[in-house]
Order: C-alpha cells, then structure tokens, then sequence
C-alpha cells in the first residue's frame, strides 16, 4: 500500500469506529469500558513514544494521566472553567512535570530513572490524598463537566465516547507518523545507541526532554478524558498500580508501533471482565499474564503480526557530494590534551596537528589512549586540560552533537549501529545531522543512499542493521559518517575483524576518500593498512606521543619499535 | 533530648527491616543484574507464613519461624524458575516487568485467600520492653535490630571466609569466567534467590507484630528499600544497611517534626535529592557508561 493509501484506510477505518460507536447502542456497561479503554489507549501512546521509540522506562504515566484528570476536575468545578481551558490547565501542568522528570535523564538511566518515575508517582499520590483543601482528599472531586458545544450533545456517554475516539484516532496517527519523522527517528537512534546518536549530531538530552515532555501531554490527555468520561476521580485512580498497568498495556500490545497501545489497553482493559468468572482470583491470573507475555511474547501481540520487510532501492543512486574545499593548512590542532580518569592518565599532555586533506594515522599499544583520544575528539569525554582547534574554531570540550554539527564525524571500534533500524535509516539520520544544509526527507534519502552506493552497500539500503554481516556493518557505519558531510572523520579501528579481502576493499574506500580530499584520522593496528594509506603517522604509547612523521622514518623509530616490541637491550647495559 | 533518642531508636528499628528486604534485593541485583520488584511480596510472604502456622494452627512461634524460613526458601527457588530463569538472557526491562507481574501474581493470590483486613501477629517475645530512665525500648524494636545485626554479621563471615560465599561473589562479578572456573552459575543463582527469599521473609516476620499484616505491606516496604538501595549506592552490601537505617530515622523524624500523613514522602524526597545530586549514592556503583 502506498502512504497516501494508507492514509485513506486509516481515515475511513476510523470514521467507521467513530460513527458506530456514536450510533450502534452499546448498553451502558459496555460504553464505560470503551471510555475507559479509550482514554487509557491515549495515555498508553505516551509510553509508545518514550518507551518504544526512545527506550525511556516511567512508572509514573498514572501520575500524568492523573495531573490531566485532577486538571479538568478542579478546572471545571472549583475553578469554574469550561472544560477545554481546564483540560489545557492540566496538560500545561503535565508537561512541566514531565519536562522536569526528563531532565533527569541528563544524569540517569534503567534502574535509576524508574526509581525517579516511582518516587514522583508515589509524591503525588500522597499530596492528591493529603492536600484535602484542593483536591478533595481521598473523596476524590463529583461532578465533573464535560465540553459544551452547540449542536453535540456530549451529555450522552456515547456521544462522549465518539469524541474519546476521534482523540485517540488522531493521536494514533500521529505516533504512528512520527515514528519516520526525523524527531522519531532520533528517538529510536537514542533508544538503540545513544552515544551513536551523540556521535552524529542528535541532541539527545533534548530528545529525551521532548520524549518525556510528550509522554506526560499524551498522559494528561488521556486522564482528561477520563475525568470528562466518569465525572468523578479519585487518587486511588492514579496510584503506582495503575502505572503498572499502563506500562503493561504497552509492552502487552507491542511497544514499537502506536496500534499496539490500542491492542494492549483493549484487551487489559476488557481482560478482567474475561476473567471475572475466576472471583477474587482474576487479578492474580492478570499478574501471572504479566509474566506468560514477557517470556512467550517479547515484542508484544503486535510483535507477531509485523516483520520488517526487506526491500531493494528502486530510484538509481546517485554520486556522493563530498564537497570538500581544497585548502592548505592544518584543520584540526590540538595542544596539550589530557584526560584523566581518577588517578589514571589515559591522555597526557598530547599535541597533533591533522593537515587538510591528509589521512593521519593514530598508532600505539592497547591502552595507549588512542580510543581516550578520539572519545574526547568526538566529545563523548570532556578534556581534563588542553585545546582543540577545529579550523580556527575552539571546540575542546564541547557536546558531541556540537562536535557533529561542526563536521567531526566518527565510527566506532566496536561498530555502534540503531541495530533496529533499516541500513537507509541508520545513514539517514546521519545525512539529518544539524549544519549539514539538509532538511528536507527527500533530500536526506537521496544523500544517504548515495553514501551507501560509495561505500557499495546500497543494495542493502532496505535491510536491518543488525542483520547485516559484520563487515557490511562497518561500511554502513562509515557511510552514515560519510552522509553527515563530515570535514573531519574519525575512523576507529575500521579494519578490526575484517577479512583479507575485506581489508583490501576497506584500503580502497579510504584512498578514494583520500582522492575526494577528506580529511581523516585513524586509529589502527594493521600496520600494513596504514602503511598503504597513512600521510602522516602519530604514537601514542602511556597516554603521550612519542614520535610523529611519515611512516617511513616513525615506523623505523626506536622507541616506537620498543613500545610494540619491548626494550631493546642496549650493548653499554650488557 | 529523650524524645530524640525514643524517635532514632524507632527509627533505626524499623529501617532496620528495611535494610533487609534492601540486601535481599542488592544479593539478587548483584547475581543476576535485575531489579526485583516483588521484593517486598517476599516480606508479606514470610508475615503471612507467620499468621497462618502461628495464629492459624496454634504451633509454638519457633516452629512458626522454622517453617517459614523453610516456605521462602522453596517460593525463592520457585521464584527464580518461573519469574527470572526464563528471561535471564533478555534485556533490563522484559524481567523488571516480569518481576512486577510476579508481584501482582503474589498480592492477589495472598488477597484472594485472606482478604483485604489486615491480621495481627503476637510480638516475638513476651516482655514488653526495657526502660533506660523515660526512653522506653520496645522488645520487639529490640529484636529486629538484633536479629539484623546478627544476620549482617553472618552474612559478612559466610561471603568473606566460606568457600561458597566467594564462588557466589565470583559470579556475581564475572559470570562468564566464574562458569570458565567450573562454578556452577546457575546453582549459585538459585541460591541467591532463596537467601534473598530467606532475608525478605526474615523481614515480614519481624515487622509482621509492629505493623499489622496485609497485602499493602509488601508495596511500601519494597519502594522505601529500593529507596535505600539507591542512597545506600546500587549494588553496595554495606550501602544497602546503612540506606535502610538512614530511610527509617528519616520518615521516623519527619513523621514527629514534620507531618504525618506525608510520612511516606519523605523517603521519596531525600531520594529525588539523591539521585539528583549524588545518584551514585553514598558509597558509589558507576553510573557513567563508555564507548
């Protein structure tokens, strides 16, 4: 099916649901539970967002869900508001939280981060009990209102439900089209490898904030609804439980696309009516479901139904565009740089001048601080002390997105692919990097595709990444440098695990890369490689230089010979 | 100054359970990585354990305890089977999710049964307590800091001076070489459950008289020792007691001065503080990753 196809389906399948849930009678009990599946749905495509797209956990989306319900029931009793001022009040409030929670991120992740999400879940629910002169206290807050426009009478449940619908249609396609925008595909690269993401030029601290910040909206949506829809809340509503139970709807439905959400939240909401017949027990089985489902079905029911679909580029691809500026002089200067680690002096004191245009190679024994070296480059560590001057420009210690906007480009010695995104998506993020003079997704394909085809891997364009073999894997993950327009690229060990005539391919990519004056800096122990390709040759050996110039006279050094081959015995010491 | 004294004494007595169910949860976390959320189930476990072979069945208290120690060492090895060996080879969040779905499976099994009203467990001895002037120290305050001094200690000699102890320490740091070293890993991860279960029911036994007995136990117990973890430093034995006490005299002092019905709060908000500030807590795991 073509987009603009599935555009329609998608329109008339939802005109469909909405219409026969405003006219088909449904009985009461019955439109209870769609109201609730409903607005659980929406708040349940929060956590699509932050958990499935950028790999975040929360343990606190009841507690969103809630700051949106307590928001339309203050703003549309105690306040006096309609009901769209007061559910913009509590979305406003939702998102500040949620803003705040992502922030936290800066600092942590996995554990932690739940921790953080369950302690904020646990605060509200103690201030929404206790600060009774506001929020009722445990009584919860009665009469609700719901919206008020002339002509629909939302008065009626099921009336009310159509509207929960037409929300939740239209926030489900929105995640669902965000996941191939450029903010969702940042997100599933922070989600994958998010010192990758750093690397080529996502802001993924921002990323991050704005996951979040879109989850709690999404949350406080849902939650608003609910409020509307049953007309009396209380905390209880919104307890740690309930967050589990939405995180359970996620994972349940299939946490990568936004149908899941609607899966999951249907069926765990209409569940516990399947299991009613089993008494006080049914909670129980819900909870050993919770369980049956992460062992037998990792990627949610959805999970089942989608594969990804390997597919072949059908438009011929293009050149790359280097671009590259013949000048003279040094690009990239660094004076002085040390980088410490506690006691250790992984980089100490180390100067490096890298020429326009020239292929400078970083050798030394393992430990040396060559990977150190291009982490604090590539700005993953920040310097303990020194200067980098790119072209003029001071960027020692900058945020590896800035370093990436700046055109240092990298890979890594242990390849760091987004190994659940297609080869195409994995180059197009890079093409996507800020400062690379393209922002349109068309333009951003083309390049990429282009950078796949120079390094010969855009046959492979529409295949995982991480099924791609391991070499394949390297040339993807140089091409992704490559469509970022780099001035400066950093290659980290390219030849480890290559085979002899991988190796060969990989000498060949590099002198063509040299021919189209790109300047690079390699780190590598195959001397024969860098013989080949190599300008100009560093040392590294205990974290300082200790030799510098062309192979010929550094491979002949002495010191370089004894830092790889041990002392030799001098004849005055025998 | 006596009312200080009565409130840290308190304090330290019930942070002293949670400084049980703390370490029971860094012994898992340590073997196998994973965050246990029904930690504190195994609190409630252990207390009903209690209710049922004491209070039910009229058998004299030490029986009691036997046969605990005796179920939670079978619910740790069942826990291990069923909650955390199918998904050991997965990521962070399918078996912290699977470890939640446990903890439902649990509550809701123990409500089924008993019912939402809480039982009563008769405190461990019979005396009241002593009196050092107006302080007055309750007898069964006394026994859980005992009983967990006494467990600390054990634990410390059995990790450190028995053969055992340092094949599961050898997993816990280097599974992969510890299996190359002819450990059996999966034993000694077995075993890390049930001594986990053991401790956590160790806990439910001893808070079981202070507090009553409900399903409610478990939830807030497992998040304020989770809490203690986190200020204690993720990972760190010594942490793990040191955070339990310190959430303990926290809640117990913020009850008294501040405000009781925000009790539960407090431990929340030195943790937000924690982990904004310091979230390698006090005695530090690494947070930071690398390339």
């Amino acid at each position: 099916m073509s987009p603009r196809a599935r555009i329609l389906v998608y329109f008339v399948l939802a005109a469909l649901v909405v219409g026969l849930a405003s006219a088909v009678p449904l009985g009461e009990y019955m439109v209870k539970l769609l109201l609730q599946a409903a607005s659980y749905a929406i708040a349940v495509l929060g956590l699509t967002v932050l958990l499935g797209y950028t790999g975040q956990i929360s343990l606190a989306q009841a507690a969103f869900f809630g700051l949106g319900a307590y928001g339309v029931a203050l703003g549309t009793t105690t306040l006096g508001l309609g009901f769209a001022p007061a559910l913009a009040l509590g979305l406003v409030v939702a998102t500040l939280f949620g803003i705040a929670l992502g922030m936290s991120t800066l600092k942590l992740g996995g554990h932690y981060l739940a921790m953080v999400t369950i302690s904020f879940q646990q605060i509200l629910t103690l201030v929404l009990t206790n600060w009774i002169s506001v929020t009722g206290g445990p009584d919860g807050i009665r009469n609700i209102g719901r919206p008020h426009l002339p002509g629909i009478d939302f008065e009626n449940n099921q009336t009310y439900l159509a509207a929960c619908l037409v929300v939740l249609f239209a926030v489900g396609g929105l995640v669902a089209v965000l996941k191939s925008r450029r903010l969702g595909l940042a997100m599933q690269a922070v989600r994958d490898n998010e010192l990758a993401a750093g690397v080529v030029g996502i802001n993924t601290f921002r990323v991050k904030i704005i996951a979040f910040a879109l989850s709690a909206l999404l949350g406080g949506l849902g939650g608003g609804l609910f409020a509307g829809a049953f007309r009396y809340i209380s905390p209880d509503q919104f307890a740690f439980d309930d967050s589990v139970v939405l995180l359970t709807m996620v994972l349940l439905g299939g946490v990568e696309a936004a149908i899941g959400a609607a899966i999951g939240a249907g069926l765990l909401i209409l569940l516990p009516e399947w299991l009613r017949f089993l008494k006080q027990f049914y909670l129980a089985v819900y909870g050993a479901a919770v369980i049956l489902i992460m062992v037998f079905l990792p990627a949610g029911i959805w999970g089942l139904f989608s594969r990804h679909r390997v597919w072949a580029p059908a438009a011929p691809v293009g050149p790359l565009e280097l671009d590259i500026e013949a000048a003279a002089g040094t690009l990239l200067s660094v004076r002085g740089l040390a980088k410490h680690f506690g006691g250790v002096r992984a980089v100490d004191g180390v100067d490096l001048d890298i020429a326009q245009g020239s292929v400078h190679a970083l050798i030394g024994p393992n430990g040396s601080g060559k990977t150190t070296l291009l982490n604090v480059l590539s700005g993953i560590y920040r310097p303990t002390a020194g200067s980098i001057t790119l072209n003029t420009r001071p960027v020692a210690g900058l945020a590896p997105h800035v370093l990436a906007a700046a055109g240092i480009g990298r890979t890594f010695q242990n390849i760091r692919l987004f190994h659940s995104l297609s080869a195409l998506d994995n180059v197009v993020i890079g093409a996507e990097r800020p400062g690379s003079g393209i922002s349109q997704r068309a333009a951003a394909t083309a390049r990429a595709l282009a950078a796949l085809g120079f390094v010969g891997m855009a046959e492979r364009a529409g295949e995982l990444a991480a099924s791609l073999p391991y070499g394949h894997q390297r040339l993807v993950e140089i091409a992704r440098a490559l469509a970022g327009h780099p001035v400066l690229l950093l290659l980290d060990e390219p030849a480890a695990g290559l085979n002899l005539t991988e190796k060969q391919e990989l000498v060949e990519l590099l002198k063509r890369l040299r021919g189209h004056g790109l300047t690079i800096l390699l780190i590598e122990h195959d001397m024969d490689l860098v013989e080949q390709v190599a300008d100009r040759i560093t040392v590294l050996n205990f974290g300082r230089h200790i030799a510098d110039g062309s192979p010929a006279e550094v491979l002949r050094h002495p010191e370089v010979i004894a830092a790889y081959l041990g002392e030799v015995p001098s004849h005055e010491a025998a | 100054m006596t009312v200080l004294l009565q409130l840290l004494f308190q304090g330290v007595g019930i942070g002293a359970v949670y400084a049980l169910v703390a370490l029971g949860f860094v012994l898992i976390y340590r073997a196998t990585n994973v965050v246990n959320f029904a930690q504190g189930q195994f609190a409630v476990v252990g207390a009903y354990s209690m209710v049922v072979t004491t209070a039910d069945l009229g058998l004299p208290y030490w029986l009691g305890i036997l046969i605990t120690l005796a179920v939670m060492a079978v619910f740790g090895a069942l826990f291990n089977l069923g909650v955390y060996y199918p998904l050991r080879n997965r990521s962070f969040l399918p078996v912290v999710i699977s470890t939640i779905g446990a903890s439902i499976f649990i509550t809701n099994i123990i409500l089924g049964i008993y019912g939402p009203e809480p039982s009563m467990l008769a405190p461990m001895l019979d005396a009241p307590g002593i009196s050092l002037g107006a302080l007055f120290l309750d007898a069964q305050y006394l026994t859980i800091i005992a009983v967990t001094l006494a467990l600390v200690a054990l634990q410390y000699l059995f990790f450190e001076h028995t053969l055992l102890g340092k094949r599961m320490q050898a997993v816990s740091q280097d599974k992969e070489m510890a299996s190359l070293l002819g450990i059996k890993v999966g034993w000694m991860i077995m075993l890390t459950f049930i001594y986990s279960a053991m401790l956590g029911g160790i806990a439910g036994i001893l808070v079981a008289p202070i507090l009553f007995v409900s399903v409610g136990l478990g939830g807030q117990i497992a998040l304020k020792a989770f809490a203690a973890t986190i200020i204690g430093g993720f990972g760190d034995v010594p942490g793990a007691i040191v955070g339990g006490i310190a959430i303990g005299v926290i809640e117990t002092f913020g009850a008294y001065y501040i405000s009781v019905p925000y009790k539960d709060a407090f431990a929340f908000i030195v943790l937000f503080a924690f982990l904004l500030l310091r979230p390698s807590g006090l005695f530090g795991e690494k947070v930071s990753q690398k390339a």
